[in-house]
């Protein structure tokens, strides 16, 4: 397992998250596909940490990991609150830029 | 001590602008004449003082401050009195204070608001005009020069709810203008050229340069100030609006508009003497230019209606003596007919005022005729007067033009001198045609008058005050005791004032033009030892210095050129005698058939609609459909709208970006990060 595979692997699910974030049309998709993109982002920098030796790599998907769980929070949140106006979850459905 | 002479009617000006109104006529009067009078004394005294010095140093120079500052260049706010502003100051507050004592009877009806008002104008007039006679450097000059222009307009427009008043303010106001961007220029141009604004210091300079026979920088300087003399002194080609600011109070065409202001531009030809010297193309053209006014107001006077009109072409074509005198470099001759001329005609519209005073407003000639029984005071002053102004022998009048025919023709001009006498006939003929159409003849202002008084529509009130139409016509009153003092006072200067210069062929001395000699040649009193000297070979070069010492021998031409014009005044008393008094048919007859002349006569050779259709309507055209409908319209409002309609079309494109989709939002994001991936990976 050469770090070429693990960045491969990581590409592919970044562009299965991307994919996601533009294709579908639910709001909660659309946040499992930004996880998905985060740790996409996780595995690369674990990799690179794992094949220069360092620990630092570790430390920022640490921090990654954090800042999804509290993007996680947040959004669910206002997906909710976004649920209870419009009775939908497609995104299109909130487009005006106030009410 | 010096200052004080401007000053005290500068105060007078000061308490009757401030408080004016709440006093009674007989303080705002009594204080803006006694100031004047003040004025008057100091003035004498002075010039007193001045006179027991010796000729070539007579100067008296007070520097209040020093004024601007800027690298070498220096100017003081000074004040320089010498022979020639010392009879200038004597004329304005002498006659000053005449007219002002004059006009606090003529004034009378005014609202006490009105009245202070005149006597606050009247006192800034002639604090103005001090300056501008006493100033030692153009600056100075400059504003006392745009002083009188203003106080001019404020006093023509006094009785500014009358719209043709107010239009002929503005029109003076602007006439005025044209020339004082002339007279800038040419200041302009004497600080470019000398470094020095001082009067003295450019005659010395001036001096030392050589007589330009060609065009140069001197002429092209004193044609510019000679430009801003024809404004002011009301010559061709800007006389136009001298006729129409009668419109004024009757006191202040005498003193503004005869006496004083409108000699302003002999008095600083005078003054720059020695620099138009040097330029004797320009001499030419001021001599050129004034004869033709003398000669064209003269023709004009002949057939105008309203006594102060005729009255106000007149004092155009006495200008345009003075002028011709300059231009001769015969300046004595020039401010000799200015002051005598500044008597005669302050009396003669003083008269005019009396008798418009009491026919209660009637200015037309054609609607007198017989006064002379009702108001006698009024016509012997007014007789005298036009005696003098005609040059009939022995009165001021006969000296100062004499002097200038004399030296015209000694300098060969002869076609001049020949304009001259012409116009000395048509003096004579217009101002007996004036006497007579006025005070002799049927009495045609009985019905006239009673007509005015009954149609209200009719335009009689000129000037004068309009409720004193409400009085019977049928009371003619002569001139109250302070107009009839005045009148008098004036009339013996007519007769008297011309006996300063009686000219060495009638055995006098020429006392006035020995008098004003060294103010005409570049003499600086601060060096005594060149004083001499200077004035040696100024004398030498000068034409005027030949003229005067050389009188002796052109006694016997004089004495004739005098018996000619003697003729010739009585030639034009006779005519307009017989004319006008004896065969007044002949008058009508030659109007029906010469009707082309007398029309283009009556209609002053149409010189406004001219100007109005060369000069003011283009610019009017180029106003309003060119500056206003084109520049300003489409060009300067344009360009605020253009950056307006700008911002909102490319706000229409930049709209599309926030459209509130969260996806779209996204893919901007991605593509930036791509982009600037790619740009790092491939570069």
């Amino acid at each position: 397992m050469s770090l070429g595979h693990y960045l491969v692997l990581s590409g592919v699910l970044f562009s299965i998250g991307a994919a996601g974030v533009f294709l579908r049309k639910n709001l909660i998709t659309l946040l499992l596909s930004v996880e998905i993109m985060l740790n996409a982002v996780n595995l690369a920098f674990v990799a690179f940490g794992r094949q220069f030796g360092t620990v630092d790599g570790q430390i920022i998907t640490f921090f990654v990991m954090t800042v999804a769980a509290a993007e996680a929070a947040v959004g669910l949140a206002l997906v909710i609150g976004l649920f209870r106006h419009r009775e939908s979850l497609n995104p299109e459905a909130f487009t005006s830029l106030k009410w | 001590m010096l200052a004080l002479i401007p000053l005290l009617p500068f105060a007078g000006f000061l308490v009757n602008a401030t408080m004016g109104r709440r006093l009674p006529k007989a303080v705002t009067g009594g204080l803006a004449s006694a100031v004047m009078v003040l004025s008057f004394l100091l003035a004498a005294m002075q010039v007193w003082s001045l006179a027991a010095m010796p000729p070539e140093s007579r100067q008296i120079n007070q520097t209040l401050f020093t004024w601007i500052t800027a690298g070498d260049f220096s100017l003081d706010l000074a004040l320089r009195l010498d022979a020639l502003s010392a009879v200038m100051i004597l004329v304005i507050t002498g006659i000053g204070s005449l007219i002002h004592i004059y006009s606090t009877s003529y004034m009378h009806e005014e609202s006490d608001e009105a009245f202070a008002r005149f006597f606050s104008y009247l006192n800034l007039f002639c604090f103005f005009m001090l300056m501008l006679v006493l100033g030692s450097n153009v600056l100075v000059m400059f504003v006392g020069w745009e002083g009188v222009g203003l106080c001019s307009y404020l006093l023509i427009g006094f009785y500014y709810e009358k719209k043709s008043a107010s239009d002929a303010a503005k029109k003076a106001f602007v006439v005025n203008r044209i020339g004082d961007f002339a007279f800038l220029l040419g200041a302009l141009l004497l600080v470019v050229t000398f470094n020095s604004l001082d009067f003295t210091t450019i005659a010395l300079a001036a001096k030392e340069m050589p007589v330009e026979v060609t065009f140069g920088t001197l002429s092209l300087i004193t044609l510019l100030l000679f430009v801003g003399a024809t404004g002011k002194s009301a010559q061709i080609p800007l006389y136009v609006w001298l006729p129409d600011a009668m419109e004024g109070p009757t006191p202040v065409s005498a003193l503004i508009h005869a006496a004083t202001m409108v000699t302003a531009g002999v008095y600083m030809i005078g003054r720059n003497a020695v620099l138009f010297e040097h330029a004797p193309m320009t001499l030419t053209i001021v001599a050129v230019v004034g004869t033709a006014t003398a000669l064209m107001a003269g023709t004009i006077g002949l057939v105008q209606n309203d006594i102060k009109r005729v009255l106000a072409y007149s004092t155009v074509s006495q200008l345009g003596y003075m002028f011709l005198a300059m231009g001769m470099g015969a300046f004595g001759a020039g401010i000799f007919h200015l002051m005598t001329h500044a008597f005669f005609k302050a009396c003669l519209f003083l008269g005019s005022g009396a008798v418009i005073h009491a026919l209660h407003g009637e200015q037309d000639i054609r609607k007198m005729g017989g006064l002379k029984k009702h108001i006698p005071i009024t016509y012997w002053t007014f007789l005298i007067a036009s005696i003098a102004i005609a040059g009939v022998p022995f009165l001021s009048g006969f000296f100062s033009k004499d002097e200038i025919l004399f030296e015209t023709f000694v300098h060969g001009h002869q076609i001049l001198w020949g304009v001259g006498m012409l116009t000395s006939l048509l003096t004579a003929t217009y101002m007996f045609r004036l006497v007579h159409l006025t005070f002799h003849g049927d009495e045609r202002f009985g019905a006239a008058a009673a007509h005015g008084h009954q149609a209200d529509d009719h335009a009689h009130a000129h000037s004068a005050p309009q409720h004193l139409s409400t009085r019977a016509p049928q009371h003619l009153h002569d001139a109250p005791a302070p107009m009839a003092f005045v009148l008098i006072v004036l009339a013996i200067g007519s007769i008297l004032a011309g006996y300063v210069g009686v000219p060495h062929a009638l055995g006098g001395h020429n006392n006035l033009g020995a008098w004003l000699e060294p103010a005409f040649q570049a003499t600086n009193c601060g060096a005594p030892v060149t004083t001499g000297e200077l004035a040696g070979i100024a004398i030498a070069e000068c034409p005027p210095g030949e003229a005067v010492e050389g009188a002796e021998d052109h006694a016997a031409l004089e004495l004739s050129l005098m018996a000619v014009s003697s003729l010739v005044a009585f030639a034009g008393i006779g005519l307009a005698t017989f004319l006008w008094l004896k065969r007044q048919d002949i008058p009508a007859q030659l109007a029906t058939q010469f009707s082309g002349v007398h029309k283009l006569l009556l209609n002053k050779y149409y010189v406004d609609e001219v100007y109005d259709a060369t000069i003011v309507q283009p610019i009017k055209v180029v106003s309003q459909e060119g500056l206003w409908r084109g520049f300003d319209v489409k060009i300067v409002d344009g360009a605020v709208n253009g950056a307006g309609y700008f911002v909102s079309g490319v706000s229409i494109v930049l709209r599309l970006l926030q459209n509130g989709s969260v996806k779209t939002y996204a893919a901007a994001i991605f593509a930036g990060a791509v982009t600037i991936l790619a740009y790092y990976f491939w570069r």
